[in-house]
């Protein structure tokens, strides 16, 4: 229980914490701290759920299915701290950004890193709303960071688009709360998840469907699900990368794994009726059509973190088909992708940033030769695009592999989208790539200070998932598929 | 429907005839004392008629034969209208066609010829009149019918006689719906009667006239007759919205003292309401003439909400 | 299941959800800022009577203190707000007409009927007003959602967010009786919050495109990749 409330809370006493330290460079320190407390504290979290089963109080809960999200957050939390400490060093040094701003940067990336905690390990939907809410509301103002028009105008369509596809999530939780109402003896507890699970049954099927498209619709927004997509690639590409990597890497899990346990709820509900599998084929359309539109709208980009954002899409896209799909196979890919995507992203775009502090630019076109000024990033990227593209032995095709699998034994007609679809997206990828890496260097670009550490130990991680994974790991994600689908796959 | 309903039914019609320009005179008066004068005398409405009366009736040699008729026509719709909506007393005869459409196609006939006889004598002021008063009305009539709908979902029928017993039979229940179509009827009330802000009945300014512009032509007793009309209009207006919306204290059968206390009640709903009719005309300004569209909307939208909130909430 | 039928609280409950409706037509179409932020002040004058109506009517106490903070909050500080903000930017004067009034309208009244039409198979006998009432509050989600695509103007498109929150909170206080109170303070906060940071966007969005006009902020599309 102390573990679960310093994960929780530990951020919060950062931020406040950050909110007035006005020397940059013990902030930098300091926020690698908090990020380092955070993860041993998740990691104890972990030992005591192993021993458990589950540990709930308080109305926080964390069963199997969000403490390896916990671990995750915290890793890549850690991870980015570091990579950060000197990337927004030089960023300040550039000019692009003021003190204040440093400190307004430091302040909210541990207010984030609290709400995403927060919505991780809560057993309130309502909670659960305040929290994802709170995630958007916490990194509007760093998108906008470097105050340049386009800054300001992702930063306000992020603003706007999130808050709309919100809003209707907060309907669907009224909603829930309603369809609770009746059927539970204490109705006050009607946003309380466990409470609901364990009468999922008795739920009203109408209300809980219509109920689930408006989470779906609103949840879907803060994943990247297409159409409500919109907001992503600005928003991803204009924020300092630091926070592109943990919004990518991070906050779309969080998203996504809250359209998960709704989707528990639902399934539950619908299971009399005569469309019992209607929410799994509400995420597997969305997820299908995030995945194929993404795939080919990577090949018009031009800005190099677009690019990674719309690829950040189209596996979200992929995760989404596969807990739409069902069964223990598929969720227990689509647990895996959850894991692999978050390194690997994350990863990237820490390559990504050492890749324009080379360059100078964002802009695909004029990014040149990065294997030949500085072999470690230019390797780094080339793994990197190696590993998110599905490229064995890396983790990643480890867990696409087990989703076509899944699909070829459920629905064997999906097995064509998804195949064109990974390699379209393959292709575009590496046609971009080629260029950036072996291209001939362009005059006067030197190699940066670039601590590849991180790069090196989340692409380490991902190697390691895509050969073997570990024993507690896939134990632990088995629970979870359990947890989820009701049975495992081990 | 015994002889006595059937007086009581000549009775209410004489009794609009004789009440219309009392209540126009008392909303001028109102007007005057509101804005410092002492103002002409209550009954000098009459004496404008009766002058009228006594002049000779001259016109325009391009005029035609509808032109001689026109004023006749449009004051017999207008009457034939006002004396079927229930005055002092509900379940008369006359009560059997007191259906509301039937109420909008008379009005919409008095309207008619009133247009025609504008442009009939050729004059540009007649044209101009005519033309305006179709598009406000052409505006104001959804809006009305949709207003009188949501009133008639309500009671279940069109009948403004079986409305009125139903108000009178539920009176204590409050009714979303009522509220907003009483809000669109009156927006309604104020452009089909041409009172400030869509038209002011004392101007003689080209560019503010729609009804004066329309009877510029006529002279005595075919003035009169128009004049007497469109108070006839204000008074049926005034009395249906006092009296579908607010009908306590009206007579339910033909009893003389009850007949005695429907006809004070409803005129002092009338004083009251022309009362009210005065201070807003003080208190607006006229509107622009393109800018009546967006009131008529207005009217339409809370007449539609209204229909909403009935099929919505009230059911 | 007549209106007859109900006691007179609750058609206070009905009578004040459509006129809550009616503000959201009004914010819908109003032209001039200071009077759209006057209808949004209303619009959460009414909520919160509707929230004191029906803790009234069910004797629940945590209700009342929902509905001062909603009075308190989107009656009073975020208009009071909006109005700084406004007159912060010059912005007193300024009106921007709707381009096409009637279609807009329609297309609001259409909403009306489509949320009718959603909630519908809700059915549950003894309480049908109150499916009614949600009906009512999802469609002024819906108009605040179409408020926020037809408009232009920042300050605006925040009050079209604001109402939709309004319709919310309508519709958890109709449907349910309000949800628990830890879960409200934490909405209320966000919707707070979220007032700020927008009221820091408008002065970051003014400083840089000189205007507050939205539509002019197009330099993120898909074409601008193509150099």
């Amino acid at each position: 229980m102390m573990a679960l409330l310093f994960t929780v809370f530990a951020p919060l006493a950062g931020a406040l914490v950050l909110a007035v330290l006005t020397p940059l460079r013990i902030a930098g320190w300091f926020n690698i701290a908090i990020s380092a407390l955070n993860f041993a504290a998740s990691l104890a979290l972990a030992r005591a759920v192993a021993t458990d089963g589950v540990v709930a109080g308080m109305s926080f809960r964390v069963d199997d299915f969000n403490v390896y999200l916990l671990v995750l957050t915290a890793f890549v939390s850690l991870t980015t701290a570091i990579f950060s400490r000197p990337y927004m060093g030089y960023v300040r040094e550039s000019g692009r950004t003021t003190d204040r701003g440093m400190r307004l940067y430091h302040t909210m990336f541990q207010l984030f890193m609290f709400t995403m905690m927060l919505a991780l390990s809560t057993d309130n939907l309502g909670v659960l709303w305040v929290a994802v809410e709170g995630a958007t509301l916490a990194t509007v103002l760093l998108v906008s960071l470097y105050r340049t028009p386009e800054a300001i105008e992702a930063a306000w369509k992020y603003f706007i688009l999130c808050g709309v596809g919100i809003a209707l999530a907060l309907f669907g939780t009224v909603l829930l709360y309603f369809a609770a109402q009746h059927v539970l003896e204490d109705p006050t507890k009607g946003l309380t998840w466990s409470a609901l699970y364990g009468v999922a049954g008795q739920l009203p099927p109408s209300v809980m469907g219509l109920a689930f498209v408006f989470l779906l619709v609103g949840y879907g927004t803060k994943v990247g699900l297409v159409p409500m997509h919109q907001w992503l690639p600005d928003a991803h590409s204009e924020g300092p990368t630091p926070m592109s990597a943990v919004l990518s890497g991070l906050l779309l899990n969080v998203a996504l794994y809250a359209v998960v346990r709704l989707k528990m709820l639902v399934d539950g509900s619908l299971a009399g009726t005569e469309l019992p599998h209607m929410a799994g084929y509400l995420l597997m359309g969305f997820g299908l059509v995030s995945f194929l539109v993404a795939g080919l709208f990577l090949h018009r980009q031009r800005d190099i973190k677009r690019m990674f954002s719309y690829s950040s899409i189209e596996h979200m896209g992929l995760m989404t088909f596969a807990f739409g799909l069902g069964g223990p196979l598929a969720t227990f890919g689509a647990l895996l992708h959850m894991l692999v995507h978050s390194l690997t992203k994350s990863a990237i775009f820490v390559t990504v940033g050492h890749a324009t502090h080379i360059a100078g630019t964002q802009s695909i076109d004029h990014i040149r030769g990065l294997i030949r000024t500085q072999p470690a990033v230019g390797w780094g990227l080339l793994l990197g695009v190696a590993a998110i593209a599905g490229f064995p032995p890396f983790g990643v095709f480890t867990s696409e592999f087990l989703l076509l699998t899944a699909t070829m034994q459920t629905q064997p007609w999906f097995t064509v989208p998804l195949l064109v679809g990974l390699a379209v997206a393959f292709a575009g990828l590496f046609r971009h790539l080629q260029p950036m890496v072996y291209g001939s260097v362009p005059e006067g670009q030197e190699p940066v200070q670039a601590n590849m550490l991180p790069v090196l130990i989340h692409l380490g991680l991902v190697l390691w998932l895509g050969l073997s994974i570990p024993e507690f790991l896939s134990h632990w994600l088995n629970r979870a598929t359990e947890l989820i689908v009701g049975v495992g796959l081990l | 429907m015994s002889l006595s309903s059937w007086g009581v039914a000549l009775l209410q019609a004489l009794l609009y005839l004789a009440l219309a320009p009392l209540l126009a005179g008392w909303v001028r008066k109102v007007k005057a004392r509101l804005q410092n004068r002492r103002g002409a005398s209550l009954l000098q409405p009459y004496r404008d008629l009766y002058k009228l009366f006594g002049k000779e009736a001259r016109m325009a040699h391009t005029a035609s034969p509808l032109f001689r008729a026109a004023p006749y026509i449009v004051f017999t719709a207008t009457w034939l209208a006002a004396s079927a909506i229930p005055f002092i007393a509900t379940g008369l005869p006359t009560a059997a066609v007191a259906d509301v459409i039937v109420i909008a196609g008379l009005l919409a006939l008095a309207r008619f010829f009133l247009a025609l006889a504008g442009m009939d004598v050729g004059t540009a002021f007649g044209g101009m009149g005519a033309s305006r008063e179709m598009f406000v009305s052409a505006l104001a009539e959804p809006a009305m019918l949709m207003a009188v709908f949501t009133l008639a979902m309500t009671a279940h029928s069109t009948n403004l006689s079986s409305m009125v017993d139903y108000q009178l039979l539920h009176s204590d229940i409050l009714r979303p719906s009522y509220m907003f179509a009483l809000t669109g009827l009156v927006l309604v009330a104020l452009a089909e009667t041409g009172r400030i802000p869509v038209d002011n009945p004392g101007t003689h300014l080209e560019l503010t006239m729609i009804h004066e512009a329309m009877i510029l032509e006529y002279s005595g007793r075919h003035l009169a007759l128009m004049e007497w009309a469109a108070q006839l209009k204000l008074l049926l207006y005034g009395v249906l919205l006092v009296n579908v919306f607010f009908p306590w204290g009206m007579a339910q059968g033909i009893h003389p003292g009850a007949l005695t206390i429907g006809l004070l009640v409803v005129m002092t709903k009338l004083l009251l309401l022309g009362a009210v009719l005065a201070a807003s005309e003080t208190a607006l300004a006229k509107m622009r003439l393109f800018r009546v569209p967006a009131m008529l909307n207005l009217a339409l939208l809370l007449a539609l909400l209204g229909l909403l909130s009935y099929v919505i909430l009230e059911v | 299941m007549g209106l007859d039928q109900l006691s007179l609280l609750q058609q206070l409950m009905i009578t004040l959800s459509a006129m809550a409706l009616f503000t959201s037509f009004a914010l819908l179409e109003q032209a001039r800022l200071v009077a759209a932020i006057h209808a949004f002040a209303w619009q959460g004058v009414l909520v919160a009577m509707v929230t004191a109506v029906v803790a009234a009517s069910g004797g629940l106490e945590h209700l009342f203190f929902s509905a001062a903070l909603t009075l308190g909050l989107k009656a009073l500080l975020i208009p009071w707000m909006l109005h700084w903000l406004v007159r912060s930017l010059e912005l007193d004067r300024h009106k921007e007409p709707l381009r096409h009034p009637a279609l807009v309208i329609m297309a609001g009244v259409a909403l009306v009927i489509f949320s009718y039409w959603l909630v519908l198979p809700m059915v549950e006998e003894e309480l049908m007003f109150t499916r009614n009432i949600v009906a009512v509050s999802l469609a002024m989600v819906l108009i605040g959602l179409l408020m926020m695509v037809v408009r232009q103007q920042a300050v605006t498109q925040v009050l079209g967010f604001m109402s939709m929150e309004n319709g919310l909170f309508l519709a958890a206080v109709s449907a349910t009786g309000g949800m628990p109170l830890v879960v409200e303070l934490g909405v209320a906060f966000d919707v707070l919050v979220a007032m700020v940071l927008f009221g820091v966007f408008f002065f970051q969005i003014r400083e840089s495109i000189d205007s507050l006009d939205v539509d002019r902020m197009n330099r993120l599309t898909e074409r601008t990749d193509e150099e």
